[in-house]
């Protein structure tokens, strides 16, 4: 039999897993790239988006509650991610330790509070019923070869998310103040921006991602309390592996990281997939420390 | 005054031990004390504290019809803590320090392993209530799970009496799928029948987009799924993603009872099949009777599950040894336990081999849309436990205890 439906099934899957890594990524590479806040809980802000989803599918049954849950999962999610930020993160801005420190806390805090409210077991969120299938080709060189629908409409989530973010930040005036921040924080705090409160809003930004991107994972994954601890580390290195900080490289870190352990996996089992996977990664920054795409910034420098 | 602290350290130590050596033995008389050893908390807990209840049940059962050997069962409680430096550590506790006759417990099969030198060392007796993997017969465990040949094995004859011919092998990358896989491998080529795949996913792995691309190449006509915990959310949901449901592509899973069914959404397994040695659903009056006592003590719609059931009957089971033996020291009861008659359980005819597993017969279940199994095929009649597969460890067998 051919290998090309594998092996053109393996490419989708690679781009396929790369959407999910990038939606769970961007809110860490926000949040570090303008404030270096390094945090541990932001893969409790996916579980919080997968609850919500829970929460909203009892109040919207039916095919268009997922659609539904992504607003209020990104809106909630920011809404704790702001809370985050005021009481805790901004307190301890200048030390990186002590907000890694703290920020796991909070993170423990989080996956016991969703214990105690939805039980340790997880809730059941479920893909409706217009994604719940796959497209088959039936002939050709790549006869056999399934897509599910679910994974194309997480990639279009993903391309959306990042289309939006990239002319949120190069368009608005928003985006000019980010940048200008980013860039230099002193000056721009010279310049009469308000750093604080660009500051906030980007935290905002990254943990509604978050939120949001936790409804989609929730169509492929469980809603438990710990499910954010099995994205947060892939979450991580592509933050590292794209260079800290970048969006682009984040975008372009996820597709190397999913191909590579998609097309790997081809060969190989997932575990050993994972053991080249963190190998290469280890090889790759020791050729090139500064990641996919270097960021340049006084604040990087400093 | 600094140095009277030690001093009065002292004297509090000396008059707590006395204060309470007193009552002790006074109770002493009329206890016996025996240990239960769960997780209560950490990953494993969703699991494992309602073994522990089910066989907090089992104890107050027996108290309330008049204890063992004239006697009033004391559980003493101890919380696992899903790590097995901690079983070892609290069993050694528990035997040495709190003076318990036996104990209860375990789940992984780490856990066990790392009880098992503890009870080695101190010459005590062990109740496992869990299915594993074999390859292990210390005299000082009684293992009550099932053996491969109580559980793999009849689960792969029953999809050779259905006609399945193609096999794929997916499980969590440990001890036991591993195992497990091992001789369902040797098994299915001595049955001249073929391994379409064999794939590990890490403990807790979400992505299954490259198995499930393997499976739709390699094509198999049922999946044997040794997945733990999380990642069987994760699995079937993609399954179904892929196109491939249950009624397309039956999985059979070992690690799939009524209580994860529940967990995980009971549509989403439903029509998937599971084998165990018990099943909540088993028309049985000593299951009735036993579901209907677990139910009034920890809710209506409680789920019953294989390894609850274990350890319920594990007490029963130490409760007649004791009886036959006339005393409770381990080796007495050990020896008296290997050589009692069958029992009547909620899991059907039960009695201990000399190898101290448990004779036990085979169940294959669908699931139902409730999260109920619906059995489909049985054993013919109990089966003896084998811990050594012959195809797989030829020649081993059990020290002559």
């Amino acid at each position: 039999m051919s290998e090309w439906p594998l092996i053109a099934g393996q490419v989708f899957n690679g781009f396929s897993v790369a959407s999910l890594y990038v939606l769970a990524a961007l809110g860490l590479a926000l949040s570090f790239g303008l404030m270096r806040v390094i945090n541990m809980a932001h893969g409790e802000m996916l579980m919080l988006g997968g609850y919500l989803a829970y929460l909203t599918l009892q109040v919207v049954p039916g095919p268009l509650g997922i659609l539904a849950a992504m607003p209020v999962a990104f809106l909630g999610a920011a809404t704790v991610g702001a809370v985050l930020e005021t009481t805790l993160i901004k307190r301890l801005s200048a030390r990186p330790l002590d907000t890694l420190l703290a920020t796991w806390g909070v993170s423990l805090i989080l996956q016991q509070a969703a214990r105690n409210i939805f039980g340790a077991i997880g809730v059941d969120v479920r893909a409706p019923e217009w994604l719940n299938h796959a497209y088959t080709v039936s002939s050709g060189q790549f006869a056999g070869l399934t897509i599910p629908a679910t994974r194309l409409f997480i990639l279009a989530v993903a391309f959306a998310v990042m289309g939006a973010l990239s002319l949120l930040l190069a368009r608005t005036r928003i985006g000019l103040l980010v940048r200008a921040v980013n860039q230099d924080r002193g000056m721009a705090a010279a310049a009469g921006i308000n750093v604080r409160a660009v500051d906030l809003s980007v935290f905002c930004l990254g943990t509604g991602i978050a939120g949001l991107a936790g409804v989609v994972l929730a169509l492929l994954g469980p809603v438990t309390p710990n499910v954010g601890q099995s994205y947060v580390v892939p979450a991580f290195l592509v933050v590292v592996l794209g260079g800290l900080g970048s969006l682009k490289g984040t975008a372009i870190a996820s597709l190397i990281v999913g191909l590579f352990s998609a097309l790997v996996q081809i060969l190989v089992d997932v575990s050993l997939a994972q053991v080249l996977l963190l190998l290469f990664v280890i090889g790759f920054i020791q050729f090139r420390p500064q990641g996919v795409v270097a960021v340049r910034s006084r604040a990087l420098d400093a | 005054m600094r140095g009277m602290y030690p001093w009065a350290g002292v004297a509090a130590v000396l008059l707590t031990t006395t204060g309470l050596s007193v009552p002790m033995t006074a109770r002493a008389a009329d206890t016996v004390k025996v240990g239960v050893l769960q997780s209560l908390t950490g990953t494993m807990a969703i699991s494992e504290v309602t073994v522990k209840n089910a066989e907090i049940l089992a104890i107050e059962e027996i108290n309330a019809s008049g204890g063992v050997l004239g006697k009033k069962i004391e559980p003493v409680v101890e919380d696992g803590a899903s790590d097995p430096a901690i079983f070892a550590q609290k069993a050694t506790k528990l035997v040495q320090d709190g003076g318990v006759v036996t104990v209860f417990g375990g789940w992984t099969s780490a856990s066990r392993k790392a009880m098992l030198p503890v009870f080695q060392k101190l010459k005590s007796l062990l109740w496992y209530p869990v299915q594993f993997e074999g390859n292990e017969c210390s005299p000082n465990i009684m293992y009550s799970g099932a053996q491969p040949n109580q559980q793999i094995l009849p689960a792969l004859q029953w999809a050779v009496e259905k006609g399945y011919k193609s096999y794929f092998l997916i499980g969590s990358d440990y001890v036991f799928p591993r195992t497990a896989n091992l001789i369902l491998k040797k098994h299915i080529d001595a049955d001249k029948l073929k391994v379409a795949g064999e794939e590990y996913v890490p403990l807790g792995g979400t992505d299954f987009s490259a198995v499930i691309a393997k499976v739709q190449a390699a094509k198999p006509d049922i999946i044997f799924s040794t997945l733990n915990g999380d990642s069987n959310v994760s699995f079937f949901k993609q399954m179904a993603a892929a196109g491939l449901p249950s009624a397309k592509l039956p999985v059979m899973s070992f690690s799939i009872g009524e209580q994860e069914a529940v967990a995980m959404g009971p549509s989403l397994v439903e029509g998937s099949y599971a084998a165990w040695n018990y099943f909540q659903s088993l028309d049985s009056v000593a299951n009735k009777k036993f579901v209907t006592a677990y139910q009034a003590k920890f809710g209506a719609g409680a789920a019953v599950t294989d390894p609850m059931v274990h350890g319920y009957v594990d007490v029963y089971a130490w409760k007649a040894a004791v009886e036959k033996a006339g005393s409770f020291d381990p080796e007495k009861v050990r020896a008296a336990a290997v050589t009692l008659d069958y029992l009547d359980t909620a899991m059907g005819k039960v009695k201990f081999a000399a190898n101290q597993s448990l004779v036990q017969t085979g169940y294959i279940g669908q699931l139902d849309p409730t999260g109920q199994f619906k059995i489909i095929w049985q054993s013919k009649g109990t089966i003896d436990p084998d811990p050594y597969d012959p195809l797989v460890f030829p020649g081993k067998k059990c020290p002559a205890s």
